[in-house]
């Protein structure tokens, strides 16, 4: 099923002393999420997204705005008629009650010609469990479950009603490491064999790439930006969006356009395109300048010259960690080739010097002022 | 280790010492008392050992009518008090406007002493020579009425006596089913809701599971307070509980020892055992009923 979020607003106001005080959570949110995809909604914490994730569930009701679930407006309804699934932060399994009761839970809700009868409900949660693979868990209590199965148990529980939208709350929050790869898979395995539209919400940028048909970054309680995961890291809207994705993180300098060519520091490192210096006091404008880590390419006539600090072996790349004269305090990661590594100490050996030719496409530059991206 | 031991006894002998002074010793010698025969508490005589002095008591009826009057006040005002706290415990969970002063409110007859609110209860119920009391005017009203509750017909004074119980009691509830509601975590109602459950199941299928732990709590000291009943009953018909016909087996104690019928510490005794035995069974009763409605999680 499609989701439409149409200028959907949320705000909380304080309580007793700060009642004056309004927090704007989720700022005029316009989003269409297509049908059976799976979609990561990102954002550094507090940023809104968990926010967005009750507005459409239905717990939390929007202060302005609609919410569409296909061409049905349910703005309006309580969680209860909305028949959306969700998984919990903490999963919020029922203490009390077995794994089978667990997932039979919501079937016992249904009423009037929907009413299953016992063997009906048994029969949809082992097929919920066999999904999940948790089939043979049904007997125990939540507490008997590690944090993995859990989930599987919360997934389950979500998805035994047939709902047209799955929502995870941080799905891989709680779990460690190595599960959290595992189990970011399984999600993905299960959303492809249900087709159901799924829409989680993580912290993590990394998770979200990783298998998000779509992402949707927030900042503030406003969208920045979507687009599948590729797009928005090769094409990012703004300084924010730049920074928030890609490991290890992007580098950024100060640098200025002057006569149609990109400088940092002294270096004249690119081609600017386009008269965009004109308007300003002395043919030149200050940016910020975002090179992914990928982005540089070793070259000893390269215009990009910085003092080399150390080389990091990772096998079949090499991490290059340098110092810009322009912004001594910041350290540059340049990931590259490790062909490279005996060029890099050549040139290194004498001057400590090391140069770098830019990528165009790896490298993004943003306005001052607002931090949107000029090229 | 050996030392450890001796060390840690040492540290202990303090209160093993006065539990066995003012607890073991006690409950030993009342087991004895019970089964002296014709004990003499001036002379020191006996004339056995036996079970007479339960006989007596089984057969006498002020200690029958105490039994019933206890019973009761039992039946009656264990699951009322606890019914009627949790509901007031829900609505006061779902209120937000002037939720402290509510609670401070339902909290006060708790911090009352027992006798003032004896007082209260006289204002209400007692018929004199001036007024027939604040019930009798309500009932007026209705065109019913008067009753004389305090010196009436026996229903009119239990009814009295289990009013007033349930009053004395609910604070203390309210107060432990209020903050195990607030502690069950919201994100169980929330996921309940997002599954479409409707209130009334949500509090049958959630709330109570979780509260559970703390209403058998509940039942089981409010079991064990209302067997033991006597001051309230003081508080409202005086102390000549026998004459009211409204006296309680742990007033059947008293009277025993110290009342006008007062020096028969066997026949005391031997009630105090029968108490016990009562009090006993039926929490052991509560224990197996609640292994399977319980849940500790």
């Amino acid at each position: 099923m499609k989701v439409v979020l149409d200028h959907l607003t949320k705000e909380f106001r304080g309580k007793g002393k700060e009642s004056g005080h309004v927090v704007i959570a989720v700022n005029d949110f316009v989003l269409e999420i297509p049908d059976g995809k799976l979609v990561g909604l990102l954002g550094p914490s507090g940023c809104g997204k968990s926010t967005v994730l009750n507005l459409i569930c239905g717990l939390l009701k929007p202060t302005s705005g609609r919410v569409f679930f296909g061409e049905n407006d349910v703005t309006d309804l309580e969680p209860q008629q909305r028949g959306v699934g969700m998984v919990f932060q903490n999963y919020a399994l029922y203490p009390h009650l077995n794994v089978e009761q667990n997932i039979v839970f919501p079937l016992e809700n249904f009423r009037g010609a929907d009413r299953l009868s016992k063997e009906e409900m048994h029969e949809r949660a082992m097929e919920t469990a066999k999904l999940v693979q948790i089939e043979r868990l049904m007997e125990r209590k939540p507490s008997e479950l590690s944090g993995g199965q859990q989930q599987r148990v919360a997934i389950a529980r979500a998805l035994v009603k047939r709902p047209g939208i799955l929502l995870l709350d941080e799905p891989l929050s709680n779990l460690d490491a190595r599960l959290r790869l595992q189990t970011r898979e399984e999600i993905r395995r299960i959303q492809q064999e249900t087709g159901i539209t799924t829409i989680f919400v993580t912290h993590d940028q990394e998770e979200a790439m990783s298998i998000s048909d779509m992402i949707v970054v927030m900042r503030n309680g406003l969208l920045e930006q979507t687009g599948a995961p590729q797009e928005v890291y090769d094409d990012p809207g703004c300084l924010f969006v730049a920074q928030f994705l890609g490991t290890p993180p992007i580098n950024v300098f100060d640098g200025s356009i002057r006569n149609g060519r990109l400088f940092i520091g002294d270096d004249d490192v690119l081609e600017a395109p386009g008269a965009i210096d004109a308007s300003f006091a002395g043919g030149e404008r200050p940016v910020s300048v975002a090179i992914r880590p990928e982005g540089f390419i070793p070259d000893p006539e390269g215009p990009f010259r910085c003092r080399l600090v150390r080389t990091e072996v990772m096998g079949r790349d090499i991490s290059v960690l340098s110092v810009h004269p322009s912004a001594p305090d910041i350290l540059i990661r340049s990931i590259i080739s490790a062909e490279n590594l005996p060029q890099i100490r050549e040139t290194a050996a004498g001057s400590g010097i090391v140069s770098f030719r830019l990528k165009p496409a790896k490298t993004h530059v943003f306005g001052k002022e607002k931090e949107d991206r000029l090229f | 280790m050996e030392k450890n031991n001796k060390k840690a006894i040492l540290y202990l002998l303090p209160a093993i010492l006065f539990l066995a002074a003012f607890m073991v010793y006690p409950l030993i010698d009342v087991l004895i008392y019970s089964v002296e025969e014709n004990y003499n508490f001036a002379s020191q005589t006996m004339t056995g050992i036996g079970k007479l002095n339960y006989s007596y008591v089984l057969r006498d009826p002020y200690f029958l009518q105490a039994l019933k009057n206890t019973f009761i006040l039992v039946i009656i005002t264990v699951p009322l008090s606890t019914g009627f706290a949790l509901l007031i415990s829900l609505a006061l969970n779902s209120v937000s406007f002037l939720k402290e002063a509510f609670q401070t409110i339902y909290f006060l007859p708790y911090v009352t002493n027992t006798l003032a609110v004896g007082l209260v209860f006289m204002i209400l119920f007692k018929k004199t020579p001036y007024t027939d009391g604040m019930i009798n005017l309500i009932l007026a009203w209705f065109g019913r009425g008067p009753v004389d509750f305090i010196d009436g017909p026996y229903w009119a004074k239990m009814f009295v006596m289990c009013f007033y119980t349930i009053w004395v009691v609910l604070p203390f509830k309210i107060l432990i089913l209020t903050s195990a509601l607030a502690s069950v975590n919201e994100q169980y109602y929330n996921a309940a809701k997002v599954d479409g459950t409707r209130a009334f199941r949500i509090f049958t299928r959630i709330t109570l599971p979780m509260i559970s732990p703390m209403i058998f709590y509940l039942v089981i000291t409010g079991f064990i307070g209302a067997f033991k009943a006597y001051s309230d009953a003081v508080a409202i018909f005086g102390t000549d509980l026998n004459a009211a016909g409204m006296n309680t087996i742990v007033g059947y104690v008293y009277d025993m020892l110290y009342g006008n019928s007062g020096g028969y510490p066997s026949y005391a005794s031997a009630a105090a055992v029968i108490l016990f035995v009562i009090v006993l069974t039926i929490t052991c009763i509560n224990l197996l009923i609640s292994r399977k409605h319980v849940h500790y999680v």
